[in-house]
């Protein structure tokens, strides 16, 4: 039986997203059964589902372009697919769109170079204009380097940010930034906007909460040595519709 | 979607948020606004434990079907949570409209074990309704008990406005209809309790009737207030257990719940009669569910759910007369589809090894057996069929078809036990393991054989043949643990013997609240005054404020434990008619200190009064006995 790898895109947001890691896998291990999706299993006395995970998503944030891959057994129009969990999501859930990848692609989490953020403030906790804030951002983006302190399980290591941060920019409050992302130089948007807070001069705190954040994008890179490339995980495979 | 009673900081907070936010799989969505009665139904543990039980989810489902009622639940904020919601005086909330409980009009608590009942006041505090019924007025929800602890609901009787006495599936909907009534003609809290305790079977509102107690402490009189209140309150029974109110489409927790999987209740009630066990006695008769209706919804289920594991849930499985036919369909239809079958309370035969092992890993999976006690004479006592013969014979087969793990569940305390008997569950054990031994040989075994014997203490219950039997101190329970415990390591096979023991602090206070009265309601506000919830974890559990709080209050724990009840002493659950008569329980009392062994339902009809109310298999063909 030939299996194919399907790349599923969804979004978690609302209450949602205090829904943890673990607790979203089970979720669509439960869904692919509730929307009778051919998934494909492991061998042996307690079958697992063939399922991966592009990157976990934190406890807080919204995700509106996640990401993992699943195995299955038979052929399913993408568009079927899509309306199949969608039929068996509650409310917070929402499937985006099954992609069918090429078999040499490489697994989403592999895949993951950057990611697209939005940050906006939280219940305007932040006593700051629009013009004032985009003024800010741009000046903190503008500095050569962005020093700072990056905890690792043994030690502490200084980092420079500018480099991961592929873009950031402030529109009515709203900030947006792409950052490094994956296995190596995993870069967290709260880490940013710690430093930009610094930069300014505020505390960040997490008590009241200041900013909420959201994940909007996952990309891979498809360029190379000459320069990055950033490819939506999503546009790594195809719709198939028959 | 619904915003979230707790804000952003608190969940992000707290272990495990997903415990209050509601939104999963199935929940039933309703507006408040266009329903009559609201009914907040809660498990007053914490959500990954009250999320996985059945009879919640029955009666949600059950209630929700009324399109004039929204049934929400709650459960209690763990201790993270707790602390939170004192500070900063958040109220407790329903979980799918995240609104507060005390706008409800019902508040429904099931009542599964005696050690959360402080979690009973924790969940009426943080709710802010006032913990004493009669301290409670029109704007306050009805406050309504059920579940196993209302067969003696004495000892929280003044926190609750009623107790609804069996099984949910009968009475519900006259009540609520009564309470419709009341409410729309504005009758006012008092006519509708007084109107349900003499209209609605099943129902018990303990402000309608009066205890009198002897100057001994015993109870000298417990009266109804007038005439119109029945003097015994009928337990409620469903008598046809395959067409009724089963969940469809069971509701499906994020985090991981303790009953992770779709739960098939098979049957109810059990034929054994074993005199320790309430749940034996109070869910008499035994009634099956239709195999073809349990096939349906079995299928259902795990298609409405996406769960991958189904459970047949009962008493004692074994007894089922259809299960054959059940499992086999099951592996058929279900394990192909990657869903497994777990199947407890099974008794070891060439059957269930067959089952188990087409459904389990022979090599993780272990054989449980449940004498209960050592010595076939104590065996006897308790009226436990299972014989020496039987297990051995059991644990043979199995040991040929590749097991070599046997879990052997026993309890200490039994009335009329002696040291011999407690010596016996070591040397049980011991014969097992040499079984094995002689059993499979040498070549074929892998490893030593492991036999874990686990005893934990007896706890009289109401409406058993031992509600009479008295129970002994704490440090004599642990002393028991240490008999066996030095037997076992002077076994011959003592490297193959593992043993487990319980606390017996837990134990002593169980037995309390089990058989208290309704003094014993001191002791329970006063324990939780100091601090205590959460009692049945061991992590939160504090003995010396329990202990502190019988010492503030004067309640004397050997007066429930110690003393000796006299057969003709008024009990505080006489009242309750539960169809089990009590001249049986005393035959059997009787019968248990002659060592006398009373045969099954099938086999053979003991009497017990079930027969009078016509259903059920006391109306099915007996074998011959």
């Amino acid at each position: 039986m030939l299996k194919q790898k399907v790349r599923i895109k969804f979004e978690k947001t609302g209450m949602m997203r205090f829904i943890g890691h673990l607790d979203v896998m089970r979720y669509f291990q439960k869904a692919m059964r509730r929307a009778k999706i051919d998934i494909a299993y492991s061998e042996g006395f307690s079958p697992h589902q063939k399922m991966s995970f592009a990157a976990p998503l934190g406890i807080g944030l919204e995700g509106t372009g996640e990401y993992f891959d699943i195995e299955v057994n038979s052929f399913m129009p993408s568009s079927a697919m899509t309306a199949a969990l969608n039929e068996v999501m509650v409310d917070g859930f929402k499937v985006i769109s099954c992609k069918y990848l090429p078999e040499s692609a490489p697994n989403a989490m592999s895949s993951v170079f950057a990611a697209d953020y939005t940050v906006t403030i939280h219940n305007e906790n932040v006593d700051i204009t629009a013009e004032k804030l985009t003024a800010k951002i741009n000046e903190f983006y503008a500095q050569t380097e962005i020093i700072t302190e990056k905890e690792t399980k043994k030690r502490t290591r200084t980092l420079d940010l500018k480099p991961l941060i592929y873009s950031l920019c402030c529109e009515n409050k709203v900030i947006k930034m792409c950052l490094s992302t994956g296995s190596t130089d995993n870069i967290k948007p709260e880490l940013v906007m710690a430093k930009f807070c610094e930069f300014i001069g505020m505390e960040y705190t997490e008590e009241p909460i200041l900013f909420d954040y959201a994940r909007n994008e996952i990309y891979t890179n498809a360029g190379d040595d000459n320069g990055v490339k950033l490819v939506t995980l999503e546009n790594m495979g195809e719709d198939i519709e028959g | 979607m619904i915003k979230p009673a707790l804000s952003d900081e608190i969940l992000l907070k707290v272990e495990k948020p997903a415990r209050y936010l509601g939104n999963e799989v199935n929940m039933v969505s309703k507006n408040p606004k266009d329903v009559d009665v609201r009914f907040a139904m809660c498990f007053p543990d914490v959500y990954d434990i009250g999320m996985s039980h059945l009879g919640i989810q029955i009666l949600y489902d059950m209630f929700n079907k009324r399109d004039d009622v929204y049934c929400e639940r709650v459960y209690s904020p763990w201790t993270d949570l707790d602390e939170i919601m004192r500070k900063e005086n958040i109220p407790l909330f329903a979980l799918e409209s995240q609104e507060p409980v005390k706008n409800f009009d019902f508040l429904g608590i099931t009542l599964q074990y005696e050690m959360c009942y402080t979690n009973v006041l924790q969940v009426l505090d943080l709710s802010q309704i006032p913990l004493f019924a009669k301290d409670r007025t029109e704007e306050h929800p009805i406050v309504i008990g059920g579940g196993p602890c209302v067969y003696n609901p004495e000892p929280i009787a003044d926190f609750f406005d009623m107790f609804y006495i069996g099984e949910g599936e009968t009475q519900y909907g006259k009540l609520i209809d009564l309470y419709k009534e009341c409410k729309n003609r504005g009758l006012g809290r008092q006519v509708f309790l007084r109107r349900a305790a003499e209209e609605v079977p099943g129902i018990y509102v303990p402000s309608m009737y009066e205890v009198d107690y002897n100057e001994d402490g015993t109870i000298k009189s417990f009266e109804p207030i007038s005439d119109t209140i029945p003097r015994t309150v009928k337990k409620e029974i469903e008598w046809n257990l395959s067409e009724t109110y089963y969940p469809e489409k069971p509701l499906v927790p994020f985090i991981k719940a303790v009953q992770d999987r779709v739960v098939l209740e098979i049957q109810r009630g059990c034929i054994r009669g074993c005199r320790f066990c309430q749940a034996g006695m109070v869910y008499r008769p035994v009634r099956e569910r239709d195999v073809e209706y349990l096939k349906d919804l079995a299928v259902k289920m795990l298609e409405n759910t996406g769960h991958e594991e189904i459970s047949l849930s009962s008493l004692s499985s074994s007894d089922y007369s259809c299960l054959k036919e059940l499992v086999y369909f099951l592996i058929e239809e279900i394990k192909n589809k990657g869903v497994n079958i777990s199947l407890p309370s099974l008794r070891i035969d060439a059957f269930s090894l067959d089952v188990m092992s087409k459904v389990q890993d022979i090599k993780k999976s272990s054989l449980t057996f449940a004498p209960e006690a050592g010595s076939q004479r104590l065996r006897n006592v308790i009226n436990k069929g299972l014989t020496e013969e039987v297990i051995m014979e059991g644990a043979k087969e199995a040991f040929k078809g590749g097991w070599n793990k046997v879990k052997l569940y026993f309890m200490l305390g039994l009335p009329t036990e002696t040291v011999e008997d407690m010596e016996e569950i070591a040397v049980l054990s011991d014969k097992i393991a040499r079984l094995y031994y002689e059993t499979v040989p040498k070549e074929e075994r892998k490893g030593k054989v492991q036999i874990t014997a686990s005893t934990s203490f007896f706890i009289p219950k109401p409406f058993t043949p031992f509600q009479w039997a008295t129970m002994q101190g704490q440090q004599d329970y642990i002393d028991k643990a240490k008999v066996v415990n030095t037997k076992m390591k002077s076994m011959l096979n003592a490297k193959s013997l593992k043993y487990n023991w319980h606390e017996a602090d837990v134990t002593v206070l169980e037995g309390v609240l089990a058989r208290g009265d309704r003094k014993v309601s001191k002791v329970i506000l006063e324990a939780y005054r100091l601090g205590c919830i959460f009692d049945s974890w061991s992590e939160s559990f504090s003995n010396e404020k329990w202990l502190q709080a019988f010492e503030n209050t004067g309640i004397d724990m050997d007066f429930y434990n110690k003393r000796e009840r006299s057969l003709d002493e008024i009990l505080p659950w006489d009242f309750l008619d539960i169809g089990v008569t009590k001249e049986f329980l005393k035959r059997e009392w009787k019968r248990a200190l002659e060592e006398k062994v009373t045969p099954n339902c099938r086999d053979a009809c003991a009497g017990c009064g079930m027969k009078a109310l016509g259903g059920g298999i006391c109306v099915e063909a007996k074998g011959q006995n």
